[in-house]
């Protein structure tokens, strides 16, 4: 009976070599080619329209961007997760107008308004991370119908009320119109907050876990992550910087109603995926995200400029949006031919 | 039913101790019991004399139990470094991470393995014997007291299996108490001290590796009395239906080559990985192969199309009911008129009023279906019955090869015996079933010829009066037959 043999192992296939196409590179560092893209898009603009470059025009296009780039930047934290959170609009548009109120109604000092938006956004933010977290239901449903039941309050509130920017200080507004260093003053807002989160997500435990939990969900849980902590403190933080991203918008637009903001969560999840990010979890940058609102912005300040039917800004970000994620399956498909060939050596 | 059932399993340091056993026999589950994903019924875990009580997989690292599954469980977007040390980061001033000291530890880790990776490179790029090297420096960073591997070796070719048990008994001399779950039989000659064998749920042997030899090791993972449970009534065999021509699935399967003829019922056997459904899939086309051919009554089929499978008269019964067979919302009736929509079109090219009622009610009749209305969702038949309306819609389309992954998989005991006197029915009515099974008394109680499967190859093709237990069970696990 000794005759028993395994038969014999087959040696392993060389390694497939290592491909490096431009491709490969565009993947690597999606924030280098944005950067590419939109120095491009620059030049040319600016040699068809030189007017493009002028500094008030620059000065519009970062202020643009301010908001969106500040919620692309929460939603990122979720996205990574292999999460969505929609609800952020709304979140915006009632603390816009809690904003307004405190202002108006209360005389509430700037700083403690500040606080008081970013822990209104936040208690938002909890209700959908314990639903996500807790109730497992998928955070597209959940945060589909938080959208529209925190704007519902925010009609029942508001009532027809509008704030506008008479019945706020004149030193709140003013962080929209004025310049440190040269440099308009709510940008930085931003800025700062997207420096915060990236290093976060970036180079503390807790980010990287939120990474991991989007890589793999199940791995996370056997690699000992508190998922459910986790993914519950993103929808946190994303609510806590749409409810700052309100404070800001009340700033910028001084007229606040109840439609504040309708609709602009859907400009950051496009900012995030054309940054980037990819929308089941994993990976992506909130730089990315940021250069990929900027884009955006930059693209609609050029069709104005160039006097281009105004049409085409949704189209041209809806080709955009599916170039991204055209380029990433295309990717994923790639990855996982060359996958299956390389483990044939197993049989 | 319970997977496991007091077993007691004592590791010592410095030995390498199997635990063996046939498909389904509850190694999986005393794994999960001791890496802290399932919480056992009754028992305790004991690490250096303490009882533990794991209450997630955090605890049972702390404890000093690290586990390699047999599929990776890393994450594909991350770095090798970060994969390895997750949670454990180096932190540098002001709490951020030190990937520079991340990247370097990882890297001593990997070259005391003797493997060249780059700590940067993500995992998503890896190939499965990489994967599995990573999550063998995972285990080896926190310094494991206790290493558990549950088929470490099923996906790595020799060279990667040699590199894999050095490391093994590195880790043996320093102290370090290994349970290792392998099919590969030779293997656990080779590496461990000691084996424990499971059958059923149960320990049956205890003892050293040295005294005992292959033949011994099978016959303690069979040794079961076969019952006559799955009486296979002959049925007369008519003349091929079904030709399976050099089919090949690149990393899958290799040159699988074999005919189903009328009347006949042939099984593919062999472990879970070896590539048996996914000949399905392929013969069904819902995968392309990547050459071969297959076909049907002398008409070749086209590639990766389903339709076309169909079309020519080739039913699939899936091995998971719940996702693939049934539709678990609709209604009995709908889910047995799924195959047959197009001939269910009235002349207005809608589906008729209670035409899929009638198809549904002729064959709950002809195939015994307990039910309490056919309008009710499938969901809430047993897994028996509901395995049946499965067959149902497949009957219906009045195949001439059906193809049963798994045909009584999570089916009780007493409805199992329906279904398989079902399927030799079928058999006898001229049907060409090709049956996958992971049981074994189910392959050599309904087969007229069994077809092993080991590691995407045909490794064996037994004649019903040549399949035994021992002879499949070699086969399966690579051994050659002993005479």
């Amino acid at each position: 009976m000794s005759a028993s043999t395994q038969a014999a192992p087959t040696p392993a296939a060389p390694r497939a070599e290592e491909k490096t196409s431009w491709i490969d590179t565009v993947v690597r560092a999606r924030e280098v080619s944005l950067i590419g893209v939109l120095a491009i898009l620059v030049i040319a603009v600016s040699l068809a329209e030189p007017r493009f470059l002028n500094a008030q025009n620059l000065r519009d296009i970062l202020l643009n961007v301010t908001i969106v780039a500040l919620l692309a930047v929460g939603q990122t934290i979720v996205v990574v997760t292999r999460n969505i959170d929609l609800s952020v609009g709304s979140i915006l548009g009632i603390t816009a107008f809690a904003t307004g109120v405190m202002f108006a109604d209360h005389n509430v000092p700037i700083p403690l308004v500040f606080i008081g938006g970013i822990l209104f956004g936040a208690c938002f933010g909890v209700v959908n991370g314990v639903m996500v977290a807790y109730a497992r239901v998928p955070s597209l449903v959940i945060t589909l119908g938080t959208l529209y039941v925190i704007r519902g309050i925010d009609y029942w509130w508001a009532s027809g009320r509008q704030i506008n920017a008479a019945d706020m200080p004149d030193g709140f507004l003013s962080l929209a119109t004025q310049n440190i260093l040269g440099f308009p003053v709510l940008p930085l807002f931003t800025i700062v907050a997207m420096v915060i989160v990236g290093v976060v997500l970036g180079r503390s435990r807790t980010g990287r876990e939120l990474y991991a939990i989007g890589s793999n969900p199940d791995a996370a849980v056997l690699a000992g992550i508190r998922v459910t902590r986790r993914v519950l403190g993103a929808f946190v933080a994303s609510g806590a910087i749409a409810g700052l991203a309100g404070v800001l918008y009340a700033s910028r637009y001084g007229t606040l109603d109840a439609v504040a903001g309708n609709g602009i969560e859907l400009f950051a999840v496009s900012a995030v995926v054309v940054g980037g990010v990819a929308i089941f979890g994993g990976s992506g940058t909130v730089w990315g995200a940021a250069l990929g609102a900027l884009l955006l912005a930059t693209i609609r300040s050029a069709l104005v400029i160039l006097q281009v039917n105004p049409f085409w800004e949704q189209a041209i970000n809806g080709a955009l949006l599916l170039l991204a994620i055209g380029l990433d399956a295309y990717l994923a498909m790639r990855l996982a031919r060359e996958l299956r060939k390389r483990s044939s050596h197993r049989v | 039913m319970r997977a496991s059932r007091n077993v007691s399993i004592a590791l010592r340091s410095g030995e390498v101790r199997a635990l063996a056993g046939e498909n389904g026999a509850g190694k999986s589950t005393i794994v999960r019991m001791l890496a802290g994903v399932q919480r056992p019924d009754e028992g305790d875990v004991l690490v250096d004399g303490e009882v533990k009580a794991f209450h997630g997989p955090a605890d049972a690292r702390d404890a000093g139990v690290a586990v390699i599954y047999q599929e990776p469980t890393l994450f594909p977007d991350l770095s090798i470094a970060e994969n390895v040390m997750m949670g454990r980061h180096p932190l540098g001033s002001g709490r951020r991470i030190d990937f520079k000291a991340l990247n370097r530890t990882v890297k001593e880790l990997l070259d005391r393995l003797g493997v060249k990776l780059d700590p940067e490179q993500p995992v998503k790029g890896l190939s499965i014997a990489d994967q599995q090297i990573v999550e063998i420096a995972k285990a080896l960073s926190f310094d494991a007291r206790v290493l558990i591997m549950d088929e470490p070796t099923a996906a790595l070719s020799g060279h990667e299996v040699d590199r894999l048990f050095n490391v093994v008994r590195t880790l043996k001399e320093r102290g370090a108490a290994v349970l290792f779950i392998s099919h590969r039989l030779d293997e656990i000659f080779t590496i461990c001290d000691t084996v424990t064998v499971l059958r059923d749920g149960e320990v049956t042997h205890d003892g050293r590796t040295a005294e005992m030899d292959t033949d011994e090791l099978v016959r303690r993972m069979v040794g079961r009395e076969l019952s006559n449970l799955f009486p296979k009534v002959d049925a007369e065999i008519g003349e091929s239906v079904l030709q399976v021509e050099r089919l090949t699935r690149e990393g899958v399967f290799v040159d699988i080559s074999f005919e189903v003829r009328r009347g006949e019922i042939v099984a593919l056997a062999g472990l879970v990985g070896a590539g048996r459904s996914e000949v399905a899939r392929a013969i069904f086309g819902i995968d392309k192969p990547d050459a071969g051919t297959v076909t049907v009554d002398g008409r070749t089929l086209k590639p990766g199309s389903p339709t076309g499978a169909m079309k020519a008269g080739i039913g699939l019964v899936p091995e998971d009911r719940r996702q693939q067979g049934l539709v678990m919302e609709l209604s009995i009736e709908r889910n047995m008129g799924l195959t047959r929509l197009q001939a269910l079109r009235n002349k207005l090219g809608v589906i008729g009023m209670g035409s899929e009622a009638k198809l549904a009610s002729d064959w709950a009749t002809k195939l015994q279906l307990k039910y309490h209305k056919l309008s009710d969702p499938v969901g809430f038949l047993s897994g028996g019955n509901q395995q049946k309306v499965v067959l149902g819609k497949w009957l219906a389309t009045s195949p001439k090869v059906l193809i049963i992954d798994e045909p009584t998989r999570g089916i009780d005991v007493g409805t199992k015996a329906e279904v398989h006197r079902l399927m030799s029915e079928l058999a006898g009515q001229g049907l060409a079933v090709l049956m996958i099974s992971s049981e074994l008394p189910e392959v050599l109680g309904m087969a007229d010829r069994v077809l092993v499967m080991h590691e995407g190859r045909i490794a064996r093709e037994l004649s019903r009066e040549e399949a035994d237990e021992e002879n499949v069970v070699r086969a399966a696990t690579g051994q050659v037959a002993a005479a």
